[in-house]
């Protein structure tokens, strides 16, 4: 008995270990979309929850703010932002002594003044002789920051980095790339299982075939015809149409494969009965197949979309890099290059590009991993 | 790209598919009705209404391609000079190359294994706990996101800073928390193929662990409670039951990461771009395709050299293939 309770202990804790080690990496990246670019540009991801000690430096305004009271010249102010939320622990008026008094404590400057602050950010500077600074007094101060978050990044990330239009791009590949296939791929996975004709078999070994080579093998020999068929009609030899038609040929095979192995399973009884009432082959198939296949439609449709909404490879060579036509995989790996140190916008870019994929992956997981097993093999 | 424009394209797009069967079989009908005697010779004419699309497009995107990659290897960098093996003596001594084939075999190695290794235990662990499912749902989650999305991801985790600096990788914080210098990791050769495989395997586990969790459910229960009662342990079990059981499993799983792992290029190219030994082929093919105003002999030959990895598994999909079709 004990023995066992101790093999329960064992298996929970390893998978517990095997589901942090997974998480953590997207989990750091998803809190540190929303940080501080400041703070993510200093403090790890980790640090979020907890409050931080930060140092800071700030000015007070200068002599033209000065009131006078009772022959006593004051300055009043607040050092901090308002929401900010910083708490300040300890001050100085040198960079030598950056804490060398606490907050509610005064500080005597030079020229008989002195200033008091207080731990909103509050300060009160207060001299028996007008005060001539033109600069404001610099004060450095210890404050406790309590974690903050912000939507500025996906701002900046979507609006001027141009992410927000990568992600349109993206849809417009992504879209008809995905339902093209589908449909040209039904008609052919119905006439490979249940029509007659030459060659039926030699096709279909082709297409298990095509199903593990590699784009590469196809990639040169395509990219000229493009740019011949370009320069026939004197136009760019990339184009979003031209991008939907490598995504169809590239998905071709297995997008067949699976439709193919589904509509075969379905019962043949059905499909003869509806041939000796004289339905044509079109009848049955808009009638009886496309209304059972809806489950592994969903599937196809899944796989593909996400293959196409992830690919990188494709939408370098058969789009041009420029904003109207980059898609989202090339901008963050543009990003990756370009930005490679400003870890806000990297974050929130990358997380930009899988809200579309996370969302359809938990919402239809089930149908997802039905394709993948059924399919995993393309090229 | 405005959204109206999109929605125009998408319309144009998938209109344009939809329209050509509809109005080829429209037509193939009314055909068909007119003279009803020959009937039976239209209707052979359907089947090729079905496929065209599909046949054109597999021709054009798949079959002339490959034939025109291989016959492309053996001539010059524009194509049109016949060089013989040329290239191929040429890959044999750049040095460039060597390593590409180096990196990919280990790839080859270590990604598939530790992949399907972590996903039959993990498949196995999940299985027989009441939040297992929830594990597995986020384990499996890296397979939805792209891979320049999982490098950005692991970029982030392998980030350096310079010692006495705080880190702000997190794979960086813990080495200097247990009190060791901060490394980049990115640039340490060999080992940065070890990190970069990292990323393949962390996407790749989720995959091995659903195909093994429904082949596990294939295992007959009362083979396991025999055992349990004989007194076998956990891990006994483990390796007597249940590997063996799983064995073709093992091999389907390994065959669909190697294809993977052959044509691995964007966690290459977002990560080094093939700097500090970390070159792959198909990183170094696409290189060649744009290098120098592009060549397409070296760059088809690279091709090749992925192709060739992949055609044991070709002729096996179709060996097994044919044995479905006869059952």
């Amino acid at each position: 008995m004990n023995k066992n309770i101790l093999t329960k202990i064992t298996i929970n804790l390893l998978l517990l270990v095997f589901v942090i080690v997974w998480v953590l990496p997207t989990f750091g990246l998803f809190v540190s979309s929303f940080r501080d670019k400041d703070l993510l540009a200093t403090s790890g991801w980790w640090t979020t929850f907890k409050t931080n000690q930060v140092n800071e430096i700030y000015r007070t305004k200068t002599f033209e703010d000065q009131f006078e009271q009772d022959g006593v010249f004051f300055i009043k102010g607040n050092l901090l932002n308002k929401n900010s939320g910083k708490k300040i622990i300890n001050f100085g008026i040198t960079s030598k002594e950056m804490s060398k008094y606490k907050v509610n404590e005064k500080a005597k400057l030079k020229n008989q003044s002195e200033i008091e602050i207080k731990e909103n950010g509050e300060y009160i500077l207060r001299s028996e002789k007008p005060f001539k600074h033109k600069r404001g007094k610099r004060i450095f101060i210890t404050a406790l920051s309590p974690p903050k978050f912000t939507l500025d990044n996906y701002k900046e990330v979507l609006f001027k980095e141009g992410v927000g239009q990568a992600f349109l791009n993206t849809l417009t590949v992504a879209i008809p790339s995905t339902i093209i296939p589908l449909i040209i791929c039904s008609f052919f996975a119905y006439a490979l299982s249940w029509m007659k004709f030459w060659g039926r078999d030699t096709l279909f070994a082709i297409i298990v075939a095509s199903l593990v080579v590699p784009l590469q093998m196809c990639l040169i020999p395509l990219l000229s015809i493009y740019n011949d068929v370009g320069s026939l009609f004197g136009v760019g030899a990339k184009s979003y149409p031209g991008v939907w038609m490598a995504h169809t040929g590239f998905g071709l095979a297995s997008t067949t494969f699976l439709l193919r192995n589904f509509i075969k399973s379905l019962p043949h009884e059905m499909i003869e009965a509806a041939r000796v009432d004289g339905a044509t082959h079109y009848d049955i198939f808009l009638r009886i197949i496309l209304p059972l296949s809806v489950p592994a439609f969903a599937s196809v449709f899944i796989l593909q979309f996400l293959w196409v909404w992830n690919d990188l490879l494709v939408g370098l060579i058969f789009l041009d890099q420029v904003p109207s036509e980059i898609i989202l995989t090339a901008k963050l790996r543009e990003l990756l290059g370009s930005r490679g140190e400003n870890w806000e916008i990297l974050t929130t870019g990358a997380f930009v590009s899988m809200i579309v994929p996370l969302t359809i992956f938990f919402a239809l997981q089930r149908y997802f991993i039905r394709g993948l097993v059924a399919g995993s093999v393309k090229g | 790209m405005t959204i109206t424009s999109l929605f125009l394209y998408v319309f144009f797009g998938t209109a344009t598919c939809f329209l050509y069967f509809h109005l080829s079989n429209l037509v193939l009908d009314f055909a068909s009705k007119k003279n009803t005697k020959k009937f039976s010779q239209k209707s052979v004419l359907r089947p090729y209404i079905f496929i065209a699309p599909a046949v054109i497009i597999l021709v054009i995107f798949i079959l002339y391609p490959v034939i025109e990659t291989i016959r492309l290897s053996f001539f010059n960098k524009t194509g049109f000079e016949f060089v013989g093996l040329k290239n191929y003596f040429w890959a044999v001594k750049d040095p460039e190359f060597k390593r590409a084939i180096l990196n990919n075999l280990g790839w080859l190695l270590v990604v598939p294994t530790l992949s399907a290794f972590f996903g039959l235990v993990i498949a196995y662990l999940a299985d027989r706990l009441w939040w297992g499912t929830i594990a597995k749902s986020i384990i499996f989650m890296p397979m939805a996101i792209s891979f320049v999305g999982a490098g950005v991801i692991w970029k982030f985790v392998y980030d350096y800073r310079g010692p006495g600096d705080d880190q702000i990788g997190f794979l960086n914080a813990v080495v200097v928390s247990l009190g060791f210098e901060p490394q980049a990791w990115m640039t340490i050769p060999i080992w940065n193929n070890l990190f970069l495989m990292a990323i393949m395997i962390w996407i790749q586990t989720g995959l091995a662990m659903v195909i093994f969790s429904a082949a596990l459910r294939g295992i007959p229960k009362e083979m396991l409670e025999a055992a349990r009662i004989d007194g076998a342990s956990e891990f006994k079990i483990f390796t007597a039951i249940i590997i063996p059981y799983l064995e073709k499993t093992i091999l389907v799983i390994w065959t669909i990461i190697t294809i993977l792992v052959l044509k691995i290029f964007d966690i290459i190219l977002a990560m080094t771009n093939g700097q500090w030994n970390t070159e792959v082929l198909a990183n170094l093919m696409y290189d060649w395709m744009f290098r120098g105003g592009g060549d397409s002999g070296r760059g088809s030959l690279m091709a090749i050299v992925i192709m060739i990895g992949v055609i044991p598994i070709m002729i096996w999909n179709i060996k097994r293939h044919k044995e479905d079709q006869k059952s």
